[in-house]
């Protein structure tokens, strides 16, 4: 890894817990965001001071970073407090002031033991988590918001993964933190009641943190390690600080389960490597033990929910010992119970699959069918594809062919376009 | 008898404080709600935050459900008002689920801005 990538995945690591801090204690999670910003900049000067890139990290990278995000948080709140004297020359109060007056200092300087102030308890990465995923703010930007604030995500990031302008996430993002503060939403961790309303949400986050880590949604980089780590992170935490739900635990075990194939996906020129022919013995057989265990034991305790069948159906994959062995049948029950809380055309597109593994492509290209004529996938590109796999399995190549240019029709990350133009060669050439 | 006015904007932020539009402001308000409060009319007048920091409640079968925003383009009729003083959103959206209007239309939670009265 060369100096700036390290140096990236240092202050990446250590994102969360810095905002995290920097919000519990000023209590404004804009001024917590800026700060912390800032502090990454000056890292990347400070830190890259010799060649070798490594050398110039601190022995304790995250006290140096709350330190000195700390100081420039002091900063900003200064200059708030002077713009709030002046409201107060003129007979208006000063609620701003209220946030701004500790400006005790930290006692962790860079280099040294970090003291208990910026060790993290992981209470405030909850309750940080928890004020983002707030039911008061529109879903958009409670995703966005997670995945700048928590993730640590650029806003020119969030807009590919969103497929938006850019400065349609930046404002999101700014609105819903100004949101945050002007409406009194609470950065700590909410009462227990409240914590189990709040679960769905979060949950529905750190998934589509994932889900963007393990598909980039253009480009040419299709597996995003970095992310991946850190939402199976996220939900290992968040299936240790909430145990005994067992949407927590079916999360962690599908982004386990999912995650174990990630080096077998692409092949070592990127391309993508469709399930049925991965290497099996690549795959990380302590993640799948994990993630099969978690979701066992789960779906033990009698509430059945989407991640927990979700997490069933991916062990049903990760668990067999060939493509052939693979219990479809299995997997077709499992997405028709799915079926049952996620009604969408994707769970049906899946099912349809699923039944055509099990039963034979006929059956299953009748659904596909189905899903064609009800217009709501018309942009979703693996529709075409599955599509196309089942009609060129009925050697129906022509209409193979044209559902296969229907897909490369919308946007679609490097990979996943050179797999279809090496189908429609072969379908040419056959 | 006890009346809430709602007071319509043009929609423009507050003006920035320091600068001499600011003072205008200042000027313009409280000589209008000085005279309010010396003729003894005046109970409570303060600005809210804008729109976008609003949040809209409502009960249906029992369920809490959120809309980021105000109470803009529904059936419902605004009927009344309670000021409340709380410690955060979370405590102030238990006590608006717990009011009539939240299942029989719904609760907009509008933050005020913490104004001291001039002079």
């Amino acid at each position: 890894m060369t100096g700036p990538a390290r140096l990236d995945s240092v202050l990446a690591e250590h994102w969360w817990a810095a905002v995290a801090a920097i919000a519990r204690r000023t209590g404004d999670l804009e001024v917590a965001e800026d700060a912390v910003q800032e502090a990454c900049a000056a890292a990347v000067v400070q830190w890259l001071g010799d060649e070798s890139g490594s050398a110039g990290i601190p022995p304790n990278p995250r006290a140096w970073l709350i330190t000195t995000a700390w100081h420039k948080a002091v900063d900003a709140m200064r200059r708030e407090s002077r713009r709030v004297e002046l409201e107060a020359e003129t007979g208006f109060g000063h609620a701003v002031l209220a946030r701004g007056d500790d400006t005790t200092e930290p006692h962790a300087e860079s280099g040294s033991e970090a003291s208990a102030w910026t060790a993290s308890t992981g209470d405030d990465e909850l309750a940080l988590i928890c004020a983002c995923c707030h039911p008061a703010l529109d879903l958009a930007a409670r995703i966005a918001l997670t995945l700048r604030c928590v993730v640590g995500l650029s806003t020119a990031e969030i807009a590919a993964a969103f497929v938006v302008p850019e400065p349609t996430i930046a404002q999101r993002i700014v609105r819903a933190k100004r949101k945050i503060r002007q409406a009194g939403i609470a950065l700590t961790v909410p009462r227990p009641a409240d914590l189990a309303d709040r679960l769905g949400t979060v949950l529905r986050v750190a998934y589509l943190v994932f889900t963007q880590g393990h598909r980039a949604a253009s480009g040419a980089d299709l597996v995003r390690g970095d992310l991946c780590d850190r939402a199976v992170w996220l939900a290992r935490q968040l299936a240790g600080a909430l145990p005994g739900e067992p949407e927590v635990a079916g999360l962690l075990a599908l982004l386990l389960l999912t995650d174990a194939r990630r080096a077998t996906r692409t092949g070592p020129d990127g391309a993508l490597v469709l399930l049925a022919d991965q290497d099996r013995g690549q795959w990380d057989q302590a993640k799948i033990i994990e993630g099969e265990a978690l979701v066992t034991s789960a779906l033990r305790q009698g509430r059945p929910g989407p991640y927990q069948l979700h997490a069933a159906i991916a062990a049903c994959h990760s668990t067999a010992e060939s493509g052939q062995a693979t219990d479809w049948r299995q997997i077709a029950a499992l997405y028709h119970e799915l079926g049952r809380f996620e009604p969408t055309p994707v769970v049906m597109a899946n099912h349809a699959v699923a039944v055509a593994m099990a039963e034979g492509p006929s059956a299953g290209l009748a659904m596909l069918d189905r899903l064609v004529d009800d217009g709501r996938l018309d942009r979703w590109p693996p529709l075409y594809v599955a599509r196309a796999e089942l009609l060129s399995r009925l050697d129906r190549c022509d209409e193979a062919r044209a559902a296969y240019q229907a897909a490369l029709a919308a946007e679609l990350p490097a990979a996943e376009r050179a797999f279809i133009g090496r189908r429609i060669a072969e379908l040419t050439s056959s | 008898m006890k009346y809430l006015f709602l007071l319509h904007g043009s929609g423009e932020p507050m003006p920035e404080p320091g600068t001499p539009t600011f003072s205008e402001w200042v000027e313009k308000w409280s000589a209008a709600t000085g005279k309010m409060a010396q003729a003894g009319v005046l109970i409570e007048c303060s600005p809210v935050q804008a729109a976008s920091a609003s949040t809209t409640l409502r009960v249906r079968d029992g369920e809490v459900l959120l809309t980021d925003g105000p109470a803009a383009e529904i059936k419902e009729h605004f009927g009344g008002f309670s000021l409340v003083e709380c410690a955060d959103l979370d405590e102030a959206l238990r006590w608006a689920a717990t009011l009539p209007s939240a299942t029989e239309g719904c609760v907009e939670i509008r933050p005020v801005v913490q104004v001291a009265a001039p002079g």
